[in-house]
């Protein structure tokens, strides 16, 4: 049965490999896609939360003399985190195009990214979880270069920059970490450091450092304010399939990294630095949301509001208790299905029309029924209204921030951003309405009378992003009791 | 456990499922489906409302330490507000067949619907808070919906967005509050806090501020100032849903709400006393406006919010009772007046202005004569459905408070004056355009439910009917000196409208203060404009000029490495790539063995 965990990975990356060795690109990787998707699904269901713990592992020492294994396995949380990602890597193999200068390439760094994706959150080493994270990031700034749209060399090379900067602050925090733990001890092995917090190892001064460099580090690859601005307009120039896996699956790396490390390993460097991380999410909310507003084509706002929207995940991890943590985890799936929707449905409109100014739209839905009720699913499930995953994963954030409040009195730190986020809630109805409204309602302009609209044959996929929204908006709970075991061992 | 209230609940549900799944492109099935449901709830509402009491819930989420619960609470309330939102529910549905024959977008429309009963029942079946929102914003979706049905029109989308941006701006102290509530007593659920929340000892601030951001929710969905403005816009939708909807059910969920959990309030009397005023001053402000509207619609709007004020400072009064009894009568003549009004419309070809009609009388003699029976209902007639539940609440405001019992009394009267203002042009006189002269009644299907509102707006008034419907009510006795009041202000309103308007072909009156909604709506966007978009575009500036061009093109343009990078990049070159990361890891390697 171990060898599920493995096929997560396996699967795009083999069909990478035979794509590249001519393989049909479209086939294969769909092919691969679906092995992935198969085999999460066993294992998310397959997690056995009464027993808890790491479960389906697997491990191949390699370098016995300082604990580093080929180490694989899940818990709740990378379960849920693995069936995001074959979700997301289906989608976009499917949304893919079927002709594309060096379309066996193109194929093939997408199923890279959804292997490295895969590898990443399956890892129960540090060194894997790194490396697989690079694998993934590679072949993302490659896309956005050669296959991109627009500004497509600038955006690949602020991004490039950027996230290079920070896998290298964050490479850093890793070794630190490593070094704090006493010498006979030392160990890439997650789940043996997971177990020495108990026992503080990682604490003092030292800890302070190493949590600020993994905060940045990983918040730099989650577009944590100041060091966002490589989001947006890689999201806008990159081909669909890129923006999809990296804005849905590939940039929750840095939040699964702060929820598996970095804050259940150093929770008194994590309350030191409380007000840092509180300040800098509601930049994330209120000035990202703000600078949303503003932006005059969807592909520019959705960009700004997938960096928005983080907010929201940071703010349920520094609650550091298990409401808002369990809310941050529900949320990182619910967000990342979202987004992928989303680029997925402003992909097949800028096909259609050749454009994404608000501007030169408008009235659309008369033309493209099916595309436009769904862009409206996915536009409610992202400003958060109920029955989609979103809204339970945003309600658990938000009590668990006023979990922290003394009953009656005046509001702590949790509780102002808190009201900066709902006050979010505002301004994100603002700008995705708005933009709905540019696009699909109002007079049509007559160059919009023959759009053709997108089928079901082709637009399947989001069908499939959406349902899962509104199956874990229904029931949250069938993924929370997945979650809760890990979650459990750390925060109450 | 009782699964009525699953059933009444859920069976409009499965029926907005069915209609976007299997039934779209059949128009009259969509509609038969949408209907057959709202009968479903309507029919297991009758029998919820002879049943004893009940408080049921099951986990929606578990966390151990943390519950979310979806249950529901049946008592004198809930049931009374399940018979009413079925009740006139079923009669719109049934009306909507008639009204959106030719719609394109026919099975659209009855999902929305059938989504929108889904919702409002949520709200009346909730006994938590989480609950309650949740159906609470899944009413402002589906309200959204229903607004933007003609999307091709501008201002019916702009009247969508209105509408759910400004319940959201409400929805935000909603939340908030409910958060407050719940920090400070460790539950949501009406039944605990019931009993539990003026025993918390909390500080008068801390309970004030909680109860008002609640009120806030109230604000929003019960359209009072200063959140009103987006109602009398919703008027863009069809005008079957102008009467569910922004009429007799949707926007009176803010009202229920505030008597679900009047026990907030209670204790507080600077939170009763912003209730109240807020009330009034909604009231006030939407009568002075009705009576410079010429869209028919607009002036029932205008008068929803009126009396929608007059219900909510009935909260303020501290009689909730009284407020939820007049929003059981204004339910019945809301909804007969917007589905009068629209049976107009239909006729004349959707012509929504007063002064085009005229000279309804013969054409249209069941619509006239049952909108003449809503008419004096809204407007105090003794003894019809508005006298009584009017009268409890100018009893009530005369005893607690003087000077909200005066305004309210000047409120009744701008109420009489503009109903019958508006009745005298719109079917009395002779025909004033071409339209009007050919006009007809409307069919069966649509005439019907006129009717069967009309009984309602008669008797649903009597002590009798009200001690069916109100049993938890007090006997207060009748107030004969309010009463007396209530009736010379209503005979001088009705009096003043009709001597004023009889016979006229345009307004003799001009009030441009009051035709334009007290600039309100012209104030608000100069506020956005000067607030929200422009700290957007400061924002947006600030983004892309100094956080990203200080940042990047400060550190990038200068070091070589990043060159170096970006040559990659244009070279595309994937081998490169292979040895980069491959040097990447011995370098993590080569660090962390010999750093240390």
């Amino acid at each position: 049965m171990n060898v599920l965990v493995h096929l997560t990975y396996l699967g795009p990356l083999v069909a990478a490999i035979l794509i590249l060795f001519g393989f049909a690109p479209r086939r294969t990787a769909i092919t691969g896609a679906v092995v992935g998707l198969i085999s999460s699904l066993i294992l998310f269901l397959g997690y056995d939360h009464a027993a808890g713990g790491y479960q389906f592992t697997s491990a191949l020492a390699l370098v016995p003399a300082w604990d580093l294994k080929f180490y694989v396995g899940v818990d709740g949380l990378n379960a849920t985190m693995l069936f995001l990602t074959s979700l997301v890597a289906l989608a976009a193999a499917w949304m893919s195009p079927r002709t594309e200068e060096n379309l066996h390439r193109y194929m093939a760094c997408v199923m890279a990214i959804a292997a490295g994706a895969a590898g990443a959150f399956a890892s129960l080493d540090l060194f894997f979880f790194y490396a697989f994270h690079e694998l993934a990031l590679i072949p993302t700034f490659l896309m956005i270069g050669i296959w991109g749209s627009g500004n497509r060399q600038a955006a690949a090379w602020k991004i490039t920059i950027y996230l290079s900067i920070g896998s290298i602050i964050l490479l850093v925090g890793l070794i630190g970490l490593y070094l704090m733990v006493p010498d006979k001890d030392r160990t890439f092995d997650i789940v043996k450091l997971q177990a020495m917090a108990a026992h503080a190892v990682f604490t003092g001064p030292s800890a302070n450092w190493v949590f600020l460099l993994m905060l940045f580090g990983f918040g730099t690859l989650v577009s944590l304010f100041p060091f966002h601005t490589w989001a947006p307009q890689a999201y806008a120039a990159a081909p669909v399939p890129v923006a999809m896996l990296h804005a849905g699956v590939l940039k929750k790396f840095g939040l699964y990294g702060l929820l598996r490390l970095t804050l259940p390993l150093m929770p008194e460097a994590a309350h030191n630095f409380t007000w840092l991380l509180l300040t800098l999410l509601v930049g994330n909310i209120i000035f990202v949301g703000l600078a949303t507003i503003n932006q005059k084509q969807l592909d520019l706002t959705l960009g700004y509001s997938s960096v928005m929207h983080m907010g929201y995940i940071f703010l349920g991890l520094a609650t550091t208790n298990l409401i808002g943590v369990d809310g941050a985890a529900l949320l990182m799936l619910a967000h990342g299905l979202s987004i992928a929707a989303l680029f997925a449905i402003s992909g097949e409109l800028r096909k259609q029309t050749g454009t994404l100014d608000y501007r030169d739209l408008g009235g659309l839905a008369k033309s493209m029924p099916l595309l436009s009720f769904l862009f409206g699913l996915a536009l409610y499930a992202s400003i958060g209204l109920p029955g989609f995953a979103n809204f339970a994963s945003e309600l658990l954030v938000f009590f668990g921030a006023f979990k922290t409040a003394t009953p009656g009195a005046a509001f702590n730190g949790y509780q102002i951003a808190t009201v900066c986020a709902l006050w979010g809630l505002v301004i994100s109805a603002v700008y995705m309405l708005r933009a709905y409204r540019s696009i699909f309602f109002g007079d049509r302009p007559s160059r919009w009378a023959n759009v053709k609209d997108v089928t079901l044959g082709l637009g399947w996929p989001v069908v499939l992003l959406l349902a899962g929204l509104i199956v874990f908006g229904f029931a949250p709970q069938a993924v929370l009791q997945k979650i809760e075991p890990g979650m459990a061992l750390f925060w109450k | 456990m009782n699964s009525a209230p699953w059933i009444i609940l859920f069976s409009p549900l499965l029926a907005a499922a069915v209609i976007v799944i299997a039934t779209q492109p059949f128009k009259k099935l969509s509609s038969y489906v949408s209907v057959a449901a709202v009968a479903v709830s309507l029919l297991f509402a009758l029998t919820v409302f002879g049943s004893p009491d009940q408080d049921v819930s099951f986990n929606w989420i578990d966390l151990g330490v943390f519950q979310v619960r979806i249950g529901y609470l049946i008592d004198g309330f809930s049931k009374m507000m399940l018979l009413v939102v079925t009740g006139v529910g079923f009669l719109i549905h049934v009306y909507s067949i008639g009204y959106m024959h030719d719609d394109r977008g026919r099975s659209r429309y009855f999902a929305g619907l059938s989504l929108f009963m889904f919702s409002m029942l949520g709200i009346v079946l909730a006994n938590n808070f989480i609950m309650m929102f949740i159906f609470w914003e899944l009413v402002g979706v589906s309200s959204y919906i229903l607004i933007g049905h003609w999307f091709e029109r501008s201002s019916a989308a702009d009247a969508a967005n209105k509408a759910l941006i400004v319940n959201r701006i409400g929805d935000f102290g909603f939340m908030l509050g409910i958060l407050m509530v719940w920090s400070a007593s460790g539950t949501v659920m009406f039944g605990e806090l019931t009993s539990k929340w003026s025993t918390l000892g909390l500080g008068a601030g801390y309970a004030t501020i909680a109860a008002l951001m609640i009120f806030c929710g109230a604000v929003g969905k019960s359209a009072q100032f200063p959140l009103h403005v987006w109602l009398p816009d919703a008027m863009e939708g069809p005008t079957p849903v102008s009467a569910l909807i922004h009429a007799a059910t949707m926007v009176a969920a803010g009202v229920y709400m505030l008597a679900r959990v009047y026990f907030l309030f209670a204790g507080s009397a600077a939170a009763l006393a912003v209730v109240l005023w807020i009330g009034v001053f909604t009231s006030l402000l939407a009568a002075l406006m009705a009576t410079q509207q010429s869209d028919i619609k607009r002036v029932l709007a205008y008068s929803t919010l009126s009396q929608l004020g007059l219900m909510v400072s009935a909260v303020g009064l501290g009689v909730p009772v009284s407020a939820l009894f007049h929003l059981f009568t204004h339910a019945f003549f809301k909804a007969l007046l917007f589905l009068g009004a629209g049976s107009v419309i239909h006729s004349l070809h959707n012509e929504q202005n007063m002064w085009q009609m005229g000279g309804l009388q013969k054409k249209m003699p069941l619509t006239f004569w049952t909108f003449l029976i809503a008419t004096l209902a809204l407007s105090g007639c003794p003894p019809l459905a508005g006298f009584w539940s009017k009268d409890g609440i100018v009893a009530a405001a005369f005893e607690h408070n003087a000077a909200a019992g005066l305004v309210i009394t000047v409120i009744n009267f701008f109420t009489a004056f503009y109903m019958m203002r508006l009745f005298v042009v719109a079917f009395l006189g002779s025909a004033r355009s071409e339209a009007a002269e050919h006009a007809h009644e409307s069919p069966p299907v649509m005439a019907v439910p006129l009717v069967l509102l009309a009984i309602p707006s008669l008797i649903a008034g009597f002590p009798p009917v009200e001690h069916i419907f109100f049993p938890m009510a007090e006997e207060a006795g009748p107030s004969i000196p309010a009463m007396l009041v209530s009736v010379a202000v209503f005979i001088a309103g009705i009096g003043a409208g009709f001597v004023l308007y009889r016979g006229k072909n345009s307004d003799p009156v001009s009030i441009p203060l009051f035709a334009n909604r007290f600039y309100i709506d012209q104030f608000y966007s100069v506020l956005v404009k000067w607030t929200q978009d422009a700290l957007a575009g400061v924002a947006a500036f600030v983004d892309r000029w100094i956080i990203d061009g200080g940042l990047v093109r400060g550190l990038g343009g200068t070091t070589w490495g990043f060159g170096f990078a970006l040559r990659f990049l244009q070279i595309g070159n994937l081998q490169a790539y292979a040895f980069l990361f491959g040097f990447g890891v011995v370098l993590l390697l080569y660090l962390i063995l010999f750093a240390a």
